[in-house]
């Protein structure tokens, strides 16, 4: 299984994070610190794999980003990388051609998404168009929900003018 | 796409952006976070939509790395919001800020359960996304039966269906009992039939986890598995939007392989075919091309093949076929395709009849190893470590070696280590064994555990043809100028026990040798020279006729150190001084070491848990280490500290007479030459039982008895200074004492004993400090607060706890205080929650200083197996049902124990009440018996039924029967073990040895209707 997702650009700074198996906020801090010396270091044409601690971490860079996935060592790493590749393609629909800027002020989005990717540390969803409808509709209803407050804040505004 | 940004939100990450340092940044943060918690605490004038984007900033500013320890209700409480878009955001950000042990967690439990069986479908997904991700126990006792019916109801949407699915995966990790109740297994199957290839793909990652706990039940979903992938991976009857890089599914494909492995055999014919069918289309089928995703997902549900293919005992000619292909993978230049190779390659080695095969591509992975990419250097590594037998050994060895002074520094270690363990077992003579030893040590000094140096020591040791060989080596290396200080050590001890095997050679003369070795001294560290003056001292005793001059020079440098400041090099010094004016005496007592019992190596074992990471380890592995370097202590470590007579009594009996005092210790030194490097039982006054053993050194063996081992704190010192090692020492010696003048005036091991059996009361005290503690215990949570009071008029400084705690505990301290004012008393609570069954116990490792005495305890906690037995009364109706259903091993177990401390049966039955157990007078027929009962409560068991019966024998005392049975093997076990330990005296283990005969207590006959003699019945 999956057990952290873990995004950190090149400066070592962490655009998300979402963790599958039980980490107290010590051991996340500790995790981040860690797994980023060892995955920014390493060079460019290497492997997409790193032992560490007894797990494994599946990680690809994509422009200024590093999208890590820790796995257990038995799991299939090409799956998992692909997984990453998969996601990436879906944020790239979603924003339209994304950038670290748009997963920076829309980090709340990319959450979203990964819920429809992910859960319980297993792939949910493979098919990248179910992904894109499913948070169509939620964006659908959040605007539902806003377009409603505010006609009924307006209602109001009238009776009480 | 809709884009309703939060205003607020994106202005406070841009000010983050902006800032241009960490400093500007931190004090934003602190600002924002002020704002928030003001926002909160006037919760009145909070619109949704504020609230909604606060929280967000929380999530942001956590994700940043800061400490965010407020607003966690708020979070949650937006889960129960009327309104989708702030329930989305409180489901979302509790799942991110939270994890499964959170307290808060518990508050949502309702609201998530409304929302997963209300006929909402958005909250249902949000819910079961929430319960998905950190859902704990509590979650999957109390949702699992609704999560199951919605992954089959067909009312439901696929969104909700795969959610559910994965959800339920997720409850059945945290308790497999919710998801292990009749008739699962069916619908499982029928599962399997599903069209949509979402909730397909969710219910295989299920059934994977499924069939890894318990293939048995889900033979019935085997033979659809197959007709998955016939239908994906031949018949490519997909959608297309399933298609990944025109690769129907991979993703599906892998998994379904995967759910396949957990079967031990396929049966049945047909379906058999089908499976080498589509594998071998598989195995054929896969080309590489350009598209580096496409080639990924074909090659991942390749590599998924190949362990199928090697599972299921495929024909040799589908072996040789994977292994060619492997043979081709290690050979690319594409850096994940060679990992993988390497990686599968290794797997394959256990299949038979490949190893010859794999051999071919020896020159192949020896490239691999020294790739500039590390990941491929280990997979290289373990491969080459897997496939060496005699025939290689010497090769691939030398290819170590060699790889040795250029491997990237993180490495050395593991590769040293895996090369003395290769030259160990595969050595096709002595000679070159300790040639690669030496050559381990000369070029990776700093990275060879000592017990690598040990291990040839006592190689050469026990083997008298290797001795002149050894001495030869070792003085050719320190010849050389710069020599590392391991090399120093390990030449040392070996010149001084057998250079006068070399006397008649040129430039080996005693005078000679010991030049060699004395123009390394100053250059070497204060624990090395124990180890010097050892040798010399043998030399001294080796040269005959005695040598005036070398005696001398000898004598001047033992004087020199007489007033050395280390206690061990004064200790040494004073004695060798006065034993080598003793003359004949000095023979015998600097004899030649006698050989060391012939044991397993120590360095496998090592192996094995020095795997990967060899930086920081945390206290889990820590304490898994201690069980395999036990054995160091015994073997290994002794002729380092064995050497000198007068130290000889090594930490073995200081670990195992914890209450022996200073002055026991310096008798013992006297008597010590004549039993250096012994038998360990001499020392022992009597052969403790296995288990006795295995206690004693095990967690036990961490907690330092000062009072015993001040005195020979360097004894540690040769296994101590190794760098990384040190690890290993700490788990071996007393080491805490090493500084420590301050003494305990209680009796450590007394107060624990007595706290394991009440709650609150002192646990360690001296003339500074007392720690007092004090407990609560609910089922199986914990609750300690450790009492540090400062008895002095000045404070306490460097206060330092640190809690190692067993694997089955987890335990968490608050913050301790880095200073103790004076006569004051801080309280440090410690939360404690039970996971499983197991007698281990956690130790706290406090240290403190006052004024330049620095004090290190490690002691051991009374969080102890009975703290989380709850008795609990059970009639004879509850009782012969539960006892009868609970029928044999390993949920029942019934043992002889022998050794038992003589106690009459109504003091016997208090000894069991103090620990939590309930006896029920009168429900068995034997007067001579006792009948209990208890509940044990752990994360993984909840509270459990424990039925236990003791039948004693009124003739013999010292002998009993138990049978001990609950609803979970280990915790039967344990706590059979632990009831055991409380019965048994270890103290007076003096008397001969009871009766080989199971003397169980005869039985009386009764009528066969009387419910006591149904339970003898049983019980016999």
């Amino acid at each position: 299984m999956i057990h952290f997702v873990l995004l950190i650009s090149r400066q070592g700074k962490v655009r998300l994070t979402k963790w599958y198996s039980p980490y107290s906020q010590k051991e996340r801090t500790k995790v981040i610190r860690e797994l980023g010396g060892v995955i920014l270091s390493r060079g460019p044409k290497l492997c997409n794999f790193v032992d560490w601690r007894g797990f494994k971490v599946v990680y690809k860079r994509y422009a200024s980003l590093y999208f890590c996935m820790c796995i257990d060592q038995d799991d299939n790493e090409l799956e998992v990388l692909e997984i990453i590749h998969h996601f990436v393609e879906i944020l790239d629909r979603y924003f339209g051609s994304v950038c670290e800027l748009d997963l920076i002020f829309n980090f709340h989005k990319a959450y979203y998404i990964l819920d429809e990717l992910l859960l319980a540390g297993e792939l949910q969803e493979s098919s990248k168009k179910t992904v894109a409808r499913l948070i169509a509709a939620q964006d659908s209803l959040v605007e539902t929900a806003k377009e409603q407050a505010s006609s009924i804040s307006n209602i109001i505004a009238q009776a009480t003018k | 796409m809709a884009m309703h940004g939060m205003r607020g939100l994106s202005i406070f990450i841009s000010d983050v952006r902006n800032c241009h340092n960490k400093e500007q940044e931190r004090s934003r943060v602190d600002k924002e976070l002020g704002n928030i918690r003001n926002r909160f605490k006037k919760e009145k004038g909070l619109t949704p939509y504020d609230k909604k984007k606060y929280v967000w900033k929380m999530l942001y500013i956590y994700m940043l790395g800061y400490d965010v320890d407020f607003g966690h209700m708020e979070a949650v409480s937006l889960i129960s919001a009327p309104k989708y878009p702030e329930k989305q955001v409180g489901y979302i950000v509790t799942s991110c800020l939270l994890n499964e042990n959170h307290d808060f967690l518990r508050l949502a439990i309702n609201t998530v359960r409304n929302d997963i069986i209300g006929r909402n479908e958005t909250s249902q997904c949000l819910s079961l996304t929430l319960v998905g991700n950190i859902g704990g126990r509590e979650f999957a006792e109390s949702l699992a039966p609704d999560v199951q019916k919605l992954i089959l109801s067909s009312s439901c949407r696929p969104l909700v269906r795969k959610k559910a699915a994965l959800c339920l995966l997720r409850l059945f990790r945290k308790n497999p009992d919710v998801v292990n109740v009749e008739g699962w297994a069916d619908r499982m199957a029928q599962l399997l039939d599903e069209r949509d290839l979402g909730v397909l793909t969710a219910s295989m990652s299920l059934l994977v986890s499924l069939v890894s706990n318990n293939h048995e039940a889900y033979w019935v979903c085997l033979p659809k598995c197959v007709k998955i992938l016939e239908r994906i991976a031949r018949n490519q009857d997909v959608p297309q939007e399933y298609t990944y890089y025109g690769i129907p599914s991979p993703w599906l494909q892998v998994k379904t392989m995967r759910a396949l492995q957990y079967f031990p055999t396929i049966e049945d014919p047909n379906t058999r075919r089908t499976l080498f069918e589509v594998l071998q289309r598989i195995l054929m089928g896969t080309d590489v091309v350009k598209n580096v995703n496409k080639n990924n997902a074909s090659h991942a549900v390749l590599f998924e093949a190949l362990a199928l293919v090697m599972h299921l005992d495929a024909e040799k000619e589908m072996l040789s076929q994977c292994v060619a292909l492997l043979g081709k993978f290690i050979a690319v230049r594409e850096p994940n395709i060679r990992y993988l190779g390497l990686e599968n390659m290794t797997r394959m080695l256990i299949v038979a009849d490949v190893q010859e095969i794999i051999k071919r591509h020896q020159a192949q992975i020896i490239t691999s190893l020294k790739d500039p990419d590390i990941s491929i250097c280990r997979r290289a590594l373990d491969l080459l470590y897997g496939m060496c037998d005699v025939t290689n050994a010497k090769d691939i060895v030398e290819e170590l070696l060699q790889y040795l002074s250029s491997a990237d520094f993180t490495m050395r270690e593991e590769l040293s280590l895996k090369a003395a363990i290769l030259a160990e077992k595969f050595a096709p003579d002595l000679s070159w064994y300790v040639d690669v030893i030496l050559q381990l040590i000369e070029k990776a000094g700093d990275f060879i555990s000592d017990d690598i140096w040990f291990r040839v020591v006592q190689f050469v040791t026990n083997n008298d043809d290797l001795q002149p060989y050894a001495a030869a080596k070792a003085k050719e290396y320190l010849d050389k100028p710069a020599v590392h200080e391991k090399m120093v050590k390990v030449c040392a001890y070996i010149l001084g026990e057998y250079s006068h095997l070399l006397a008649r050679r040129p430039g080996c003369s005693p005078k000679e040798i010991f030049s060699i070795i004395h123009e390394k001294l100053p250059t070497v560290r204060t624990t090395t020279i124990p180890i010097l003056l050892s040798a010399y001292a043998k030399i001294l005793m080796h040269t005959q006729p005695p040598d005036q001059v070398l005696k001398n020079q000898i004598w001047a440098i033992f004087t020199k150190y007489e007033s050395c400041i280390d206690a061990e090099i004064q200790q040494r010094a004073v004695e060798y001084f006065a034993l080598s004016q003793k003359g004949a005496a000095l023979m015998d007592i600097l004899a030649e070491m006698p050989k060391f019992p012939e044991r397993q190596s120590s360095l496998i074992k090592k192996a094995e848990d020095t795997e990967g990471d060899t930086a920081e380890q945390s206290a889990i592995k820590l304490r898994a280490q201690q069980q395999p370097s036990n054995a160091l202590v015994v073997t290994d470590q002794r002729p380092a500290n064995g050497a000198p007579p007068p130290v000889s009594v090594g930490h073995l009996s200081v670990v195992k007479a914890p209450n022996m005092n200073d002055t026991e210790d310096h008798n013992s030194t006297e008597q010590a030459p004549s039993q250096e490097n012994g038998n360990i039982s001499k020392v022992d006054p009597q052969p403790p039982s296995a288990d006795l053993l295995s206690d004693l050194l095990g967690p036990l063996a961490i907690e330092a008895p000062p009072g015993a081992a001040v005195q020979y704190e360097h004894n540690a010192a040769p296994g101590l200074d190794g760098g990384p090692d040190a690890v290993d020492g700490l788990a071996i010696v007393p080491v805490a004492v090493e500084t420590n003048t301050i003494q305990p005036i209680v009796n450590i091991a007394e107060r624990f004993r007595a706290l394991c059996l009440k709650d609150s009361g002192v646990l360690y005290e001296d003339p500074y400090i007392q720690i007092g503690i004090k407990a609560e215990w609910r089922a199986h949570h914990g609750r300690l607060v450790l009492f540090l009071g400062n008895k002095n008029t000045s404070p306490l400084i460097s206060v330092q706890a640190l809690i190692l705690p067993p694997a089955h505990l987890k335990m968490e301290l608050s913050l301790v205080p880095d200073a103790i004012p004076p006569r004051a008393q801080v309280q440090c609570p410690l939360e404690v929650v039970n996971l499983q069954p197991s007698r281990d116990i956690a130790v706290l490792d406090f240290s403190y200083k006052f004024g330049t005495d620095m004090v290190n305890v490690k002691l051991r906690l009374p969080a102890v197996l009975n703290k989380f037995l709850q008795p609990i009364s059970v009639s004879a109706e509850e009782f012969f049902p539960q006892w009868r259903s609970l029928a044999g091993p390993p949920l029942k177990l019934q043992e002889v124990v022998r050794g038992v401390r003589p106690m009459a049966l109504p003091e016997m039955a208090n000894l069991l009440h103090s620990f939590g157990l309930m006896i029920s007078q009168g429900l068995d027929p034997n007067p001579n018996n006792l009948v209990a009962s208890t509940t044990f409560s752990s994360e993984k068991t909840h509270g459990m039924l424990c039925l236990v019966r003791i039948e004693t024998d009124p003739a013999d005392r010292t002998q009993l029967r138990m049978t001990l049975a609950s609803g979970d093997p280990t915790l039967t076990f344990e706590l059979k073990e632990f009831i055991k330990e409380q019965l048994v005296s270890i103290p007076t283990v003096h008397q001969a040895a009871p009766p080989a005969l199971p003397a169980a207590p005869p039985t009386p006959q009764i009528p066969p209707n009387d419910p006591a003699a149904l339970l003898a019945g049983l019980l016999s």
